[in-house]
């Protein structure tokens, strides 16, 4: 993983604007009766088990609260069965959510009648499938025309949009191709130009690239990376894989059992655990390409010799390595010209080392 | 390993009742035997040919006053009568356009060279020029076999009852297969459809619809409509989610997922649907000659009837032709609706649909007008060769054969029909139902055996116990055979791969058939006598008894065979411990879809010597006064069958649980 893709934020997130998606309290529980789950103290407290013992529902989703910040990458990360998927699909209620709020632009999307639905997953919203969910019978062009022909957009109109996105992906020259003579990677660009082809506010982005060999997935998500640069749209991503959410993600929640285990950046989910079980999923991180010099500096003591170089609290340890061990007294940490630490030999090799003896 | 903890544990968890079922088994056999050599011949039920039991006289009356009230009773005059009147005109205008004369022409609208020349360009249009050939070498054909119009006459039946069965069969379908309420409504319908013996309901149906065209053609669409409403929902139903799932994402309607995703990704199994609708519509259409119904069907039961063979045989032939015709023209037509048209340029095909509609219109506009394109040129000789050949070939295999042939119908005869039937249908009534009920308690689970007294009564009831014994009999040794042949050609097809290769399409072929042709070479062979009706239903009922049992023994993991071959199993250790035990649910429902072949093919058999139940329908649909009695025998023959298909899955699912039992 390069240095430069791996943290800095690359939309430009602003704490203060106002979400673009705002989950609040969201449920989603299968099996019988299922609505009197989330209302109930005694039945929500329940663990899964208990859960479908007491009352043959499965919760996938528990009380998720989330915002998604205008041009951000969001990475909602978790193992299977987690219900990661499942809450991609509450947010356009491809799967009905049981109860809580899902703000759009001001708007409650569950409180929606069907017409105003339809009419927000055709302008607002798209979705890239880790299957893919082309259909075979139909050409690249007319695949990636599909939302827009779902829309009632003319022929015309569809083809010249459906070309544009097609060379916007790298496609060109496989307009006239049908699925099955492509690669899973090239099938999944596809499916990329097809959710782009709607310019749609809000991308979702269901374990994408989870079917492609790992050199292809790496291309893919380059690409994602250079298509957020270029077009800058908001995107909510879904992964199983740690690496693959801390490369993209400005920032990552983890679910376990239906439930928010942790929500913050890449370099606050392994330098702060919440607790056990993130820190066993992401041990096996190289540290030192995630966490940045804020993370192992110092205060500094009475001993230190405070003229050595000066760095800023969000450069990546990796990248500050050669400079620490290149000085011959602690590197000071600074932010708008106020001193927040010290870095010294000790704090670099500490991660770097401890990191590949844990490895 | 399964079938070693599958046994082991039922034998420490239960091992008395793993003992005692077989002992139960025999000792009902034992007692009835003893019983029987005692009473044999007492309380028998017997029913001479000509008698009528009250029930049957009541059936007569009840024939009499619906055939009085046809023209007075609300429910005819505005329900039945409207659908033989709307079948009729439909039978008419098809039968106008290619079959009889019409329109006050002497001679049908289209002639032989207008249905040549469509057909061919049909079938390459929806399919490809292979078959295109195929269909116009198979139409000339029926003509120089001097057969043209019977063919056609077959041919406009079975487009009618085609016709309807989609109308409503693939919107049910597509119905049942967008909604799980009505899924859930219509399998069980759809099932008991399945299981009913197909050539029963002729019988009811000519109490409402009379007999002739029409009713023959409502007869076929009952049969033929099922396989169009279960194929095409499974299609819906099978179509993978993604595709319909990212459809939604993009804000569809209802209507846009079905007309963008789900029909398109399911067409190709709704062509086979089709393919299996009109398969299924050709079959019954001969068959429906029974009830007058006009065609190739009615020359073969003709000439069945005066035991003409040759005569027979030619009919049979043309029937077999436009079986493979029809066949080819619709899984062509599957395999284009999957992959598209090929590689011809848009532009020049464009062209050639228009060239080749234009020759179509004028080899159609020349029928109409020329006569010599009109009727088929006379001095077509075909149809005598090949009935003299036929004949030839009948008297040489009699003269020749009979040694061998006489010896396996003599063997099969002595050895098993008659002993099994003298002890069916020899033994009091009372002492048999009292048999089968216990046998339904003992392999079975009580709820069986219930269902079993209701049919022995029911049975009794009917007046016709006796001769349901005896075909309960042929029914028994058919399907011995049947199984007998399931697992033995089985067994090897699941074996070899090369078995598999050679044997699987002869046996597709043999399923696609109507089940009336089978019964010519049969005659040919074995005359007419109850034997030829056994073969005919072993004929029948095999391929599908094969077919399952081969795909039981392919479905047996690799690893699992490996394991008994590295444990030094020989190859009848393998089959006997490993596969054949594996493939148990296989066996048993090969059993039971033997069973109901056979019991559909006993009406048919009453054509060629069956006797019994089978000749009692085939009565009843030609002479009046045994209108009633053959009625009577038609829901015994279900009665049958509904008996033997509860026992044999109530047994299926008995040792189903004891096997799950054993295992958890």
């Amino acid at each position: 993983m390069s240095a430069d893709t791996a943290v800095e934020p690359r939309g430009q997130v602003n704490e203060a604007q106002t979400p673009v998606i705002s989950v609040r309290n969201l449920w989603k529980v299968f099996g019988p009766n299922a609505e009197r789950v989330p209302g109930s103290a005694e039945l929500a407290g329940l663990s899964r088990r208990e859960l479908r013992e007491r009352a043959r529902c499965t919760a996938a989703v528990r009380e998720v609260s989330f915002d998604v910040a205008p041009g951000e990458v969001f990475v909602v990360m978790g193992l299977s069965g987690s219900g990661k998927s499942t809450l991609v699909r509450c947010l356009t209620r491809l799967i009905e959510p049981t109860a809580g709020e899902v703000v759009f632009e001001g708007e409650d999307i569950l409180r929606a009648d069907k017409r105003r639905l339809r009419e927000l997953r055709r302008r607002k919203f798209s979705m890239v499938f880790q299957h893919f969910g082309l259909l075979p019978y139909r050409t690249v062009v007319d695949n990636v025309g599909y939302g827009l022909e779902i829309r009632g957009a003319g022929r015309a109109e569809r083809i010249r949009r459906a070309n544009e996105v097609i060379d916007l992906v790298g496609l060109d020259g496989y307009e006239n191709a049908y699925p099955d003579q492509l690669s899973g990677g090239m099938q999944q660009r596809v499916g990329l130009a097809r959710a782009l082809a709607g310019d749609p506010d809000v991308l979702f982005f269901d374990e994408p690239f989870s079917a492609l060999d790992p050199l292809i997935r790496r291309d893919m998500q380059n690409e994602v990376i250079r298509l957020h640069r270029q077009v800058g749209k908001t995107m909510v991503f879904i992964t199983h894989d740690l690496s693959e959410a801390l490369k993209l993600g400005d920032r990552i929640l983890l679910m376990r059992d239906g439930n928010v285990v942790q929500a913050g950046t890449g370099d606050e989910l392994v330098g702060a655990p919440a607790d056990d079980y993130v820190r066993d999923f992401v041990q096996d991180v190289p540290r030192a390409d995630v966490l940045t010099l804020r993370w192992i500096m110092r205060p500094s003591r009475d001993s230190d010799q405070l003229d050595g170089p000066e760095l800023g609290p969000g450069m990546i340890v990796r990248d500050a390595v050669r400079t620490v061990l290149a000085a011959d007294r602690p590197v000071r940490v600074v932010e708008n010209g106020e001193l927040l630490g010290v870095v010294g030999h000790e704090e670099v090799l500490d991660i770097v080392a401890g990191n590949q003896a844990g490895a | 390993m399964a079938t070693t903890t599958m046994t082991g544990a039922s034998t420490r968890t239960t091992p008395r009742r793993r003992i005692t079922k077989p002992l139960a088994v025999v000792g009902v056999l034992a007692l009835w035997f003893v019983a029987w050599t005692l009473l044999r011949g007492q309380d028998m039920l017997e029913l001479p040919r000509a008698t009528l039991t009250e029930l049957h006289h009541w059936l007569n009356d009840v024939n009499d006053s619906v055939g009085a009230s046809r023209n007075s009773n609300p429910l005819f005059l505005y329900f039945f009568n409207e659908i033989r009147a709307v079948m009729d005109a439909l039978v008419t205008f098809v039968q106008g356009l290619i079959a009889q004369p019409a329109y006050g022409r002497p001679v049908p609208v289209l002639g032989w060279l207008g249905v040549v020349a469509l057909v061919s360009y049909v079938s390459w249009v929806f399919a490809n020029w292979r078959v295109a050939l195929l269909a116009a070498g198979g139409f000339i054909l029926f003509g120089l076999q001097g057969l043209w119009q019977e063919s056609m006459d077959t041919l406009a039946l079975t487009l009618v009852a085609v016709f309807v069965s989609l109308l409503f069969g693939i919107p049910l379908g597509i119905l049942a297969g967008v909604s799980d309420r009505f899924h859930r409504l219509i399998t069980p319908v759809l099932d008991l459809m399945q299981t009913m013996p197909t050539f029963v309901y002729l019988a009811p149906l000519t109490l409402v619809f009379l007999i002739g065209p029409a009713s023959a053609t409502i007869a076929t669409l009952i049969y033929a409509m099922p396989p169009a409403i279960r194929i095409t929902a499974h299609g819906i139903r099978s179509v993978p989610a993604p595709p319909v799932e990212a459809t939604d994402s993009f804000g569809a309607t209802r209507r846009q997922r079905l007309t963008k995703a789900l029909l398109p990704l399911s067409k190709r199994t709704i062509v086979l649907g089709v393919n299996q609708t009109i398969m299924a519509a050709l079959a019954m259409v001969t068959v429906a000659a029974l009830i007058d119904a006009p065609g190739l069907g009615k020359t073969v039961i003709k000439a069945l009837q005066t035991t003409d063979v040759g005569t027979a045989f030619n009919a049979g032939v043309a029937i077999v032709v436009m079986a493979i015709v029809l066949d080819r023209v619709t899984t062509a037509a599957s395999v284009r609706a999957e992959q598209g048209g090929g590689e011809v340029d848009p532009r020049i095909r464009r062209l050639l649909l228009a060239g080749f509609g234009l020759v179509a219109a004028v080899c159609s506009y020349l029928s109409y007008t020329y006569l010599w394109a009109s009727e088929f040129p006379e001095g077509g000789q075909l149809g005598e060769y090949l009935s003299q050949g036929a004949t030839t070939v009948t008297t040489w295999a009699q003269h020749h054969l009979a040694d061998l042939t006489s010896a396996v119908k003599d063997g099969v005869t002595i050895a098993l029909l008659n002993p099994l039937e003298a002890l069916l249908a020899e033994s009091p009534w009372w002492l048999m139902g009292a048999v089968i009920v216990l046998l339904a308690a003992l392999v079975g689970n009580l709820r069986a055996a219930a269902v079993a007294a209701v049919c022995v009564g029911l049975l009794v009831g009917s007046g016709l116990w006796n001769a349901s014994m005896v075909t309960l009999a042929m029914t028994l040794v058919a399907t011995l055979l049947v199984v007998t042949l399931g697992v033995v050609v089985g067994v090897w097809m699941g074996r070899s791969n090369r078995a598999d290769r050679v044997i699987r399409p002869v046996l597709d072929a043999g399923q696609t058939m109507p089940a009336f042709v089978y019964l010519i070479p049969v005659v040919a062979l074995f005359s007419v006598s109850r034997f030829s009706a056994i073969v005919a239903g072993v004929v029948y009922a095999a391929p599908v008894a094969i077919k399952i049992v081969a795909d039981g023994v392919r479905a047996i993991p690799e690893s699992t065979v490996e394991a008994a071959t590295a444990a030094g199993s020989n190859t009848w250790q393998t089959i006997t411990k490993v596969q054949l035990p594996m493939a148990r649910q296989s066996l048993l429902l090969a059993t039971n879809q033997g069973l109901i072949y056979v019991l559909s093919m006993v009406v048919i058999g009453g054509l060629v010597g069956a006797g019994a139940l089978g000749y009692e329908v085939v009565a009843g649909f030609s002479q009046g006064q045994l209108y009633g009695k053959g009625l009577a025998a038609g829901a015994a023959i279900v009665v049958l069958g509904i008996m033997l298909d509860r026992i044999a899955r109530a047994a299926g699912q008995r040792s189903d649980r004891a096997s799950t039992a054993a295992q958890s």
